[in-house]
């Protein structure tokens, strides 16, 4: 290194310019470490201006939601809201538990039982209303709706097609309707969130 | 800058002096726009949509200014303010229908500026970089367009928001982090509204940056023109003003008044009707579609129904990106040394093809996502990245060009009868 500090002019006696050459030099740790000081100084006040771009505190308060199960009749769905997205709560008919149980897991694309989507009430499917493709609020969850070719929920946006549990079976969305963290407070209402 | 003759500023009075003397700006716009630039003699009008981009960057940003006294940037008021606009603010029905249409003509201006530059061979050495910066303020305007859409929140403007934060979401492992950062919530709220306003407010002034370097890189080597041969003399050349001002002018009164008939006759013409429906987050309208100019992009999103590898919804957004990033690496995709395609017969067929092909995904983005358009997307989607990946490449290498002239002058008075400097094109004798 430092070849150009180290040359010495023609004729010269050498031992002066030697003398303090030492490599890495003294004023090259200083240059390093002083750059070094400030770029990770630059990188921490990055920081708070990436972060405020995240979700504010009262937008996180908003993060649980009540349900009152108990109007709800068998075959009948509701459409809440849970931070400000879309909720589906729908209670599954004998013979809907029964046509998503008939499929084979190897089947599906994202393979989940109902089981699995449920929390010890099969009836009860609480799904986000949120199309997995790119977030349109699929149908079925109303009365009288499309609820698709297999009886589930169904996406007018691309065409994605939701079965009894809210699985993905058709079309373009990758996964199936995401639940949420959810949990029965009572044997007739539920928090989510 | 660019070519010796070019003259040199001579201040007219003794105040132009002395400001010349201490900040010589009078200098540098009579070197950018003025006498000093010596341009080819020989541009089309199709080198008049450089100029109309900015008139409508100029429009978007004086209309936008006087938009924001007025506008409301909270979900519970936006969509009356821009409503309040409307109906209430003095002219305000002209200034909004004058931006939501401006915004409109730029695209079609900067669509047809980006194609001359295919259809000439702009991009090509020496003037890559011009046409680097050209890409990147296409990928700041369709940021600008976009935000800018989301701002009356009308069902279209939420549903648009949902859906293009939603492509963030296809990043495996940390998309849907990425995706709630980028809204501020999980789903577009308050908290998106107003950093799409802060935002939408903030790229014109970037763009406009961009744009003083896109027109300094320009100026090094000077304007490419329908030969594509470069500047061989003085005898090529004219000053900028007050020939290209003058034919500038022209095209700008013909934008103007097509601009005046798209605002005064069709002003919803290009909107879509949904976007006056205040935004629901329960309830998706049938079809949500993009603004006209993001359609042959949208077609591109659509086209990948299946999995791959990857989830066909993480294709599209591949896609959707790479169709406008390609753009990038066309300088060197392109190995052709002639620039123009009127002296390059088989690249002038594949552009036309591309243009047909580019106008069938437009068509199928704005339809609903029928199988048919579906199909017809795949086919154009594939044939685009084929246009720059394969057949593009293949032709510049294959290809024998036509002769080319020897320089500019000599096609300027070929076409006019005449091949020598005697017979000039302005003389009876040679044109008869
Ligand atoms: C690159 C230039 C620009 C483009 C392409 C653009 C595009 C757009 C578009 C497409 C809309 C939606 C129009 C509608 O449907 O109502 C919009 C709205 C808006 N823009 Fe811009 N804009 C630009 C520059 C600006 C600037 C510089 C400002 C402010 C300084 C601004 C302020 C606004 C406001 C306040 C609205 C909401 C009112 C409305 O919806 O009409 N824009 N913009
Ligand atoms: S958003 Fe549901 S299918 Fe595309």
């Amino acid at each position: 290194m430092a070849s150009i500090d180290t040359a010495v002019p023609p004729g010269e006696d050498p031992a002066p310019y030697h003398e303090e050459v030492a490599d890495p030099r003294r004023r090259d740790f200083i240059n390093i470490a002083a750059v070094a000081f400030a770029g990770v100084g630059a990188g921490v006040v990055v920081l708070p201006l990436v972060n405020q771009m995240n979700p504010s505190a009262d937008v996180l308060a908003q993060a649980t939601t009540e349900i009152d199960l108990s109007k709800i009749a068998a075959g009948q769905a509701i459409k809440t809201s849970f931070r400000k997205q879309p909720l589906f709560v729908r209670n599954l008919t004998p013979a809907e538990i029964a046509a998503a149980d008939a499929v084979p897991l190897s089947e599906l694309r994202d393979p989940q039982s109902l089981e699995e989507r449920t929390k010890g009430k099969k009836n009860w499917l609480i799904t986000m209303g949120v199309c997995t493709h790119l977030g349109c609020v699929p149908l079925g969850a109303g009365e009288g709706e499309n609820k698709g070719p297999f009886g589930g929920y169904f996406c007018p946006c691309h065409g994605s097609a939701y079965d009894t549990a809210a699985r993905i079976r058709k079309g373009p969305a990758p996964t199936n309707l995401v639940v949420p963290d959810y949990a029965f407070s009572s044997d007739t209402t539920v928090t989510v969130g | 800058m660019s070519f010796p003759w070019a003259k040199q500023y001579q201040p007219q009075n003794s105040l132009m002096k002395w400001v010349d003397e201490r900040l010589p700006v009078p200098r540098l716009v009579y070197n950018a726009v003025g006498a000093g630039y010596p341009v080819p003699r020989n541009l089309n009008y199709f080198w008049n949509f450089g100029v109309l981009a900015g008139a409508a960057l100029g429009i978007q940003i004086i209309t936008g200014i006087v938009l924001a006294m007025h506008y409301a940037a909270n979900g519970a008021i936006a969509f009356d303010s821009v409503e309040h606009i409307m109906r209430d603010v003095n002219a305000g029905w002209l200034l909004r229908y004058a931006h939501a249409n401006g915004a409109s003509m730029f695209f079609i201006v900067v669509y047809l500026h980006i194609f001359r530059g295919l259809y000439y061979g702009s991009y090509k050495a020496p003037r890559e970089m011009v046409w680097l910066l050209g890409v990147v303020i296409f990928l700041l305007m369709m940021a600008t367009a976009f935000m800018g859409y989301v701002l009356p929140w009308g069902q279209m403007s939420f549903w648009g928001a949902q859906v293009i934060t939603g492509f963030f979401s296809a990043i495996p492992g940390v998309g849907e982090t990425i995706r709630v950062w980028l809204l501020g919530g999980y789903a577009p709220d308050d908290a998106a509204l107003n950093r799409f306003f802060s935002l939408h407010y903030l790229l014109p002034f970037v763009i406009a940056g961009v744009i003083i370097l896109h027109i300094w890189a320009l100026h090094i080597p000077g304007s490419n023109n329908p030969t594509g041969v470069e500047v061989k003399g003085e005898q090529d050349t004219v000053p900028f003003h007050p020939y290209y001002t003058a034919k500038d002018g022209f095209g700008l009164g013909i934008f103007l008044i097509v601009f005046a008939v798209l605002l005064f006759f069709y002003p919803n013409y290009l909107g879509h009707p949904d976007n006056y429906i205040p935004a629901n987050p329960l309830s998706t309208p049938a079809h949500i579609v993009p603004e006209w100019y993001f359609w042959p992009f949208y077609a591109i999103l659509r086209a990948f129904t299946v999995d791959f590898i990857l989830p066909a919804k993480l294709w599209g957004v591949l896609a959707m990106f790479g169709s406008i990033l390609l753009l990038f690496f066309l300088p060197w995709l392109d190995s052709s040394p002639v620039r123009s395609n009127n002296y390059r017969p088989k690249a002038r067929i594949a552009f036309w093809v591309l243009v047909a092909d580019v106008l069938i995904l437009g068509y199928c983005g704005g339809s609903a996502a029928d199988p048919v358009y579906v199909i017809l997307s795949q086919i154009c989607g594939a044939y685009y990245f084929a246009h720059f990946l394969i057949i593009l490449p293949m032709i510049s290498r294959s290809e024998r060009p036509t002769p080319l002239p020897n320089s500019i002058t000599e096609a300027v008075l070929a076409k006019h009868g005449g091949t020598s400097p005697a017979h000039t094109a302005l003389t009876p004798a040679a044109s008869s």
